[in-house]
């Protein structure tokens, strides 16, 4: 049985990788037998749709997969035990790395976070691990890497965690705990410790947990990146160069508030927004315009805001929004300047 | 009967767990009372971290992710 899983496994991946490598080929064969000239604008933008889509689709098939596998290994109760009791700064530090591989969907946001908190998880740790989690995740770097690049995605990973740390200390710093609802209040550190030992996982069953995994995330991702790489394709084949560099590049000071006000009230998954922000890029937005925009669609959107007032009172809201904001300024800012 | 509780608040995945949970009783004639728990101070208070989660009678058996069949059927 095992040994069937693990052979299974073994020429999936060899295909994988054949089918990742011959993909250049491939869309140049589909771009000639549609009869288009790749010189032109429509050629360009098919090229360019056939290479990138089913690319992305491959990259994040594999990441997603291997990504299933290590969250058999990491539950949210064993994050949760890790992070119990732990100081300011080390613990934010520990909890924004734990979000990036521990699994995590918005629409637990709220049992996750009284969960933290009644094991004496503190509210400023907590929130490192709730801005990292959805904003750090392996569909954007996945999608950063394939479409920009080890550099950015690198850059997008240390700049989000570093955000998710400050963010949570300064909450932290700040004792706002009686912010917090009253019955969310009532229960904190109220959960005394032990149990939560995980069931012991056999391989075929890992294996299968990242086929779910897949499953779950690539099935409904895929339609996100086909419209994003297509709206992508468009601005590649027709916008012409630095057309945006005017309104979206450095010298536009305001262009970095702009795109963080813009996009609180988008609520877009990385999977669609990414490769629309690869073809902005190409036609000369700046950098770090560009990754403010991204980490403010993701991090800071209304209907999570509205998940987590039921546990927060609207000051507490407040005060995670701008400090957030302020880190997603600041990213922007200094990538703007430095690159 | 059994009890069954499902925990979530509207995600796709906490739809999902109550109608495999349903689909399973039936194929197993096992009759269950099977009720949907979305109210987050009830969720909370049950300890669970991730949504979906399972209770029976009274007991959390499951949280995160859709069960599988065979577990389902390990319940009844």
């Amino acid at each position: 049985m095992s040994a069937r899983w693990l052979t299974a496994t073994a020429l999936a991946a060899v295909a994988w990788w054949l089918a990742y490598t011959h993909l250049a080929g491939f869309s140049d064969a589909v771009v000639r037998l549609a009869g288009v000239d790749p010189a032109t604008h429509l050629g360009a933008a098919l090229g360019f749709f056939v290479y990138e889509s089913p690319k992305v689709i491959l990259l994040l098939a594999g990441i997603v997969f291997l990504m299933g596998i290590i969250h058999t290994f990491v539950s949210p109760e064993r994050t949760r035990a890790m992070l119990s009791g732990r100081r300011l700064g080390i613990g934010n530090v520990m909890a924004a790395g734990l979000g990036v591989v521990t699994p995590f969907c918005s629409c637990s946001a709220v049992p996750l976070f009284i969960g933290f908190l009644q094991a004496g998880v503190p509210l400023g740790v907590t929130f490192s691990f709730l801005i990292a989690a959805p904003m750090v995740n392996e569909v954007a770097l996945t999608l950063l890497f394939g479409m920009l690049g080890w550099k950015v995605a690198g850059l997008y990973l240390a700049l989000g965690l570093g955000v998710a740390i400050a963010a949570g200390m300064l909450i932290g710093r700040l004792g706002m705990e009686g912010y917090l609802e009253d019955w969310v209040r009532a229960l904190q550190n109220s959960r005394a410790g032990g149990q939560d030992a995980d069931a012991p996982m056999s391989w075929p069953e890992r294996i299968r947990a990242g086929l779910e995994h897949d499953r779950e995330i690539v099935g409904k991702v895929w339609p996100y990146v086909l419209a994003g790489v297509a709206v992508g394709a468009g601005i590649h084949g027709y916008v012409p160069q630095d057309f945006l560099a005017g309104f979206m590049g450095k010298s536009a000071w305001w262009a970095v508030p702009a795109a963080v006000l813009l996009g609180v009230p988008m609520y877009s998954n990385a999977a669609g927004i990414i490769p629309v922000v690869q073809a902005l890029l190409a036609k000369g937005a700046a950098l770090g315009t560009v990754l403010a925009f991204m980490m403010s669609v993701i991090a800071l959107s209304a209907p999570e805001m509205i998940i987590l007032r039921k546990v927060l009172k609207p000051r507490l809201i407040a005060v995670f929004v701008s400090v957030v904001a302020a880190g997603i300024l600041l990213v922007g800012f200094v990538f703007n300047a430095v690159l | 009967m059994k009890n069954i509780k499902v925990l979530g608040a509207g995600c796709a995945n906490c739809k999902a767990t109550l109608k495999l949970i349903e689909d399973v009783a039936k194929a197993q004639g096992v009759e269950v009372q099977l009720e949907k728990v979305d109210d987050m101070v009830a969720i909370a208070g049950y300890g669970i971290l991730s949504t979906p989660g399972v209770v029976v009678d009274g007991k959390v058996v499951h949280s995160g992710g859709v069960p599988s069949r065979e577990k389902i059927t390990g319940w009844l």
